[in-house]
């Protein structure tokens, strides 16, 4: 199981400032919640955690190893695996495909020309397992653009998990589902969860207090607090910072 | 029952697809297949005929659908567009016209030189405009490619801007380049070879990675890939097909110049790939065999009988960029493209 | 290498990237904020150069042969980005590439069907056809005037982009096209202007030309593909890549060509330096383009994107 620590991150664009020294605990094999208004900055800290964008000070700790510098592409193959916001998949390609690219990603060997990856099974059987695992057995052949929003998402879902990760960065995986659609998302996670340690950002407050292990807060960049659920819930800064959105009071 | 000229997605939804519905033939594996027993039979044709030009035509449509096929692995499969894939035509011509006029006709001496020359030029060349992102990059590959264009223009001593001959084609010593139909063959067995090979490559691990990184690049580094190793390879590989079909241009016109590394033909390859398809294993000759045969009518244009036929025969090159201009409006697919592209419709 | 030599030289390079930056500009503008490669860039300096030098042989008059250099360009332009132009914006480059090569198939056939294939001479202007004295250097006049001309509307286009309100539109949609358009701004009439404005500049370097590069069919691509140097080099979307990349690309390209086949002579043996000192000279500029990529891909003054 994998820790991740995040201490004094700072992101400046111009002159906002979208991470403000942020500082953020997970511990190995939890579910960290990172809730917080529109425009908190959770989506540009999840850009950082993964290496897509470079940090202006900080440190993030995997482990205790030091990996703030480290290219994307380093950050996937050594345990970190993300899943975005607005659906990023390969929509020419079929669902099995996709998996099947997060699986190659994982295991490498991207210079082989001559085996048709269609009958390489250390390809395609686990990229079976994990669409079976989300629900999406049946449409392994459709191609991608053919599905519907939600189907994506849970694909979304899949090829993260395909790089065998330890440690799962999930930018609102719930982002424009229904609420079926949502509950079958949430029984997912539970029955993953412990297997990873996952910083799950949500704004469906029932998804985060039915999953995570502990929440922390997010506002202007900054982190306002962090603790348990219910700590979170009767937290007096909490309150007031959501003002207006959604009901944090169950 | 995979498919072989159908894009890995529709492959992999037809065969899924093929084991629930009977088998019918898709339209354009019999496009594809008629293509190419009719490339196979042409000198026959021609023999039967007594007319030798449809041999020489034709092989040099499949050289040009040669280096086409090349360009479209990394614009069609990478969506990398190179306007300056001539180059390497140009460079194979060259070690096949330099060796010769220095005395080495071996034709494996040719083929070795130029692969290993071309390869390292490329590899370096792309390392260079793979730096440029986007509309720079196809901007870049136009300028490089001009740039090697001047040097062969001034190589005074292999004739600058007029080119130099070439005393005798490539020595193999197993087969004779010298009798056309041979080379017919020779260059015949390249296009099918290559075909082939590309097939299999696009459908193995290299070319998922390199689909993946044209359709969503920024997840394929998420997914821990070397985005950047992997289309350097693909625009290596291209590059030395062109490398390919310029050593046998060489041979066939027994000429070489800078104009096989002009711009213009970079332009020609790019209307061809796109002409017949896009990303499809057999658009680019298709495409191929429809620009040259288009130019051929052009330049002899003999219907009307009046002033208009000689305005066309001198002037057809304004109305190869007539169509051109319509091949990039209108048309979506391409010709071959749109065959596949309708036939996937239907399995999918 | 005499002082006035270099002196020579350095003004010669001045002045190419004066026709350099006119071109670049256009072409700039266009594809940052219309995000449209415009490969027929050259054929709008060409169609200028044919305009100028065909009035001007007919009327003696150069303020003539101007406005029908620049008129005929701008309307050109205008018909261009109608019929052509329109249907590539949302398109990609791939297709706006073939297209625009397309067009330049199409009018350099009707440059050779109307004027031949024989370069048209164009003569210098008689006002400007002597020397200016310049610390007792006799420089041709009019060369002197194109980079007079060259400046003025640098510093026009300065104003007009920083102190005016379509300018600010202009650099508003080189940052973020669609935020503007989304405000409301009329985005098919501004790209039209663009468009159009560009090719007028185009023309005008056309014109400028005429007296002094060969006008004939294909005139307009090796200027075409320097400019393109110019843009990677500077930065695309920037008009101050435009200014310094021309500049930079003119002066060098010149220099380098008159003097490096002497300086190669000087250090390696007569044969070698004889074959390879112009081929080398003429890759100058593409090797600098090269070096500029490794260190800065974005080209030396990039745009900066919201």
């Amino acid at each position: 199981m994998t820790s991740l620590h995040v201490e004094g991150l700072v992101k400046r664009f111009g002159g906002l400032t979208a991470t403000d020294n942020f500082k953020l605990d997970v511990r190995p094999g939890e579910i960290h919640a990172l809730i917080g208004p529109n425009g908190a900055g959770k989506t540009t800290l999840i850009n950082q955690l993964s290496g897509e964008l470079q940090p202006d000070a900080g440190s993030i700790l995997l482990d205790g190893a030091e990996i703030v510098h480290r290219p994307v592409q380093w950050r996937a193959l050594n345990g970190i695996a993300r899943s975005y916001q607005i659906t990023s998949v390969f929509s020419e390609f079929t669902a099995l495909q996709n998996v099947m690219l997060g699986v190659q990603g994982q295991c490498g060997g991207s210079f082989s020309f001559w085996q048709p990856v269609s009958r390489d099974r250390t390809l395609v059987e686990p990229a079976l397992a994990l669409l079976r695992q989300v629900g999406l057995a049946d449409v392994a052949h459709r191609r991608v653009s053919s599905l519907a929003h939600g189907a994506r998402r849970q694909l979304e879902l899949a090829i993260t998990m395909a790089l065998k990760p330890k440690v799962m960065l999930l930018d609102e995986p719930m982002a424009g589902m229904s609420h079926q659609e949502s509950q079958e998302m949430v029984a997912l996670l539970r029955a993953i969860k412990g297997r990873y340690s996952i910083v799950l950002v949500e704004h469906d407050m029932d998804a985060v207090f039915a999953l995570a292990d502990r929440v922390t807060v997010m506002v202007y960049g900054r982190s306002i607090a962090c603790g348990t659920p219910d700590a979170i819930r009767n937290h007096p800064e909490v309150r007031s910072a959501y003002l207006g959105d959604e009901e944090v009071v169950a | 029952m995979v498919d072989t000229t159908l894009t890995p997605a529709a492959s992999a939804a037809h065969a899924a697809a093929a084991g629930a519905a009977r088998w019918r033939p898709a339209p354009h594996l019999c496009v594809a297949g008629l293509l190419l027993a009719g490339l196979a039979l042409v000198p026959l044709f021609s023999l039967w005929l007594g007319q030798s030009f449809y041999v020489t035509l034709v092989s040099r449509i499949m050289i040009l659908a040669l280096a086409a096929v090349g360009l479209n692995l990394v614009m069609g499969y990478g969506a990398l567009v190179s306007f300056g894939h001539a180059l390497y035509i140009g460079v194979g011509a060259y070690v096949v016209g330099i060796l010769s006029f220095h005395g080495i006709a071996n034709g494996w001496v040719h083929l070795a030189v130029a692969l290993v020359g071309g390869g390292a030029l490329a590899a370096l060349v792309g390392l260079v405009c793979l730096r440029a992102q986007g509309v720079a990059f196809i901007m870049i590959t136009l300028a490089f490619a001009q740039m090697f264009y001047f040097l062969a223009v001034s190589l005074k001593a292999y004739g600058g801007d007029d080119g130099f001959a070439i005393a005798a084609r490539s020595d193999f010593g197993v087969v004779d380049l010298n009798n056309s139909v041979t080379l017919y063959y020779v260059i015949f067995a390249a296009l099918a070879g290559t075909l082939f090979c590309l097939h299999r490559l696009v459908h193995a691990r290299f070319g998922m990675v390199l689909q993946g990184c044209r359709s969503n690049e920024r997840r394929m580094r998420a997914l821990g890939f070397p985005t950047g190793q992997v289309k350097l390879t693909a625009y290596v590989i291209s590059a030395l097909v062109c490398v390919l079909a310029g050593m046998l241009l060489a041979n066939l016109t027994r000429f070489v110049s800078p104009s096989y590394m002009h711009w213009l033909l970079s332009g020609d390859l790019v209307v061809i790939v796109v002409l017949g398809g896009l990303g499809t294993l057999l658009g680019p000759v298709v495409g191929a065999v429809l620009w040259l045969v288009m130019e051929e009518a052009l330049s002899s244009f003999h219907l009307t009988g009046g002033p208009l036929d000689e305005l066309v025969r001198t002037h057809w090159l304004g109305v190869a960029g007539f169509v051109a201009l319509v091949v990039a409006l209108a048309l979506k697919h391409g010709v071959y493209g749109a065959l596949v592209a309708r036939f996937e419709g239907r399995s999918s | 290498m005499t002082a006035s030599l270099l002196l020579t030289q350095l003004l010669n390079g001045f002045q190419l990237g004066v026709l350099l930056f006119l071109l670049s500009a256009g072409l700039t503008l266009v594809l940052g904020i219309m995000h449209v490669i415009n490969l027929a860039h050259g054929t709008l300096f060409m169609m200028g150069a044919y305009f100028a030098a065909t009035v001007f042989g007919w009327t003696d008059s150069f303020a003539l042969a101007a406005l029908a250099a620049v008129g005929g360009s701008l309307l050109l332009g205008l018909v261009i980005e109608r019929v052509v132009i329109v249907h590539l914006y949302e398109r990609d480059h791939l297709y706006q590439v073939l297209a625009t090569f397309g067009v330049i198939l199409i009018f350099n056939e009707i440059a050779r069907y109307g004027w031949g294939t024989s370069p048209v001479f164009m003569a210098v202007p008689e006002m400007l056809s002597g020397t200016v004295d310049l610390f007792g250097l006799a420089y041709p006049a009019y060369r002197i005037a194109i980079i007079g001309v060259g400046l003025a509307v640098g510093a026009a286009l300065y104003v007009v982009v920083h102190k005016t309100r379509v300018g600010m539109l202009i650099r508003a949609g080189a940052t973020d096209a669609g935020m503007v358009s989304a405000l409301g701004v009329n985005i098919r009439g501004l790209n039209a202007m663009v468009f159009a404005a560009g090719a007028a500049l185009a023309g005008l370097a056309g014109l400028m030309a005429g007296p002094i590069l060969s006008v004939q069919p294909g005139m307009g691509e090796p200027i075409l593909i320097l400019t393109l140097v110019v843009l990677i080099t500077g930065g695309v979307g920037s008009i101050r890549g435009a200014v310094y990349g021309a500049l930079i690309v003119g002066i060098v390209d010149t220099v380098g060509r008159a003097f490096l086949p002497n300086l190669m002579r000087e250090v390696m043996e007569r044969s070698t330096a004889q074959a390879a000192g112009p081929a080398i000279a003429s890759m100058l500029i593409y090797l600098l383009m090269a070096a500029v990529l490794a260190v800065r891909p974005a080209g030396l003054f990039p745009v900066k994107h919201g």
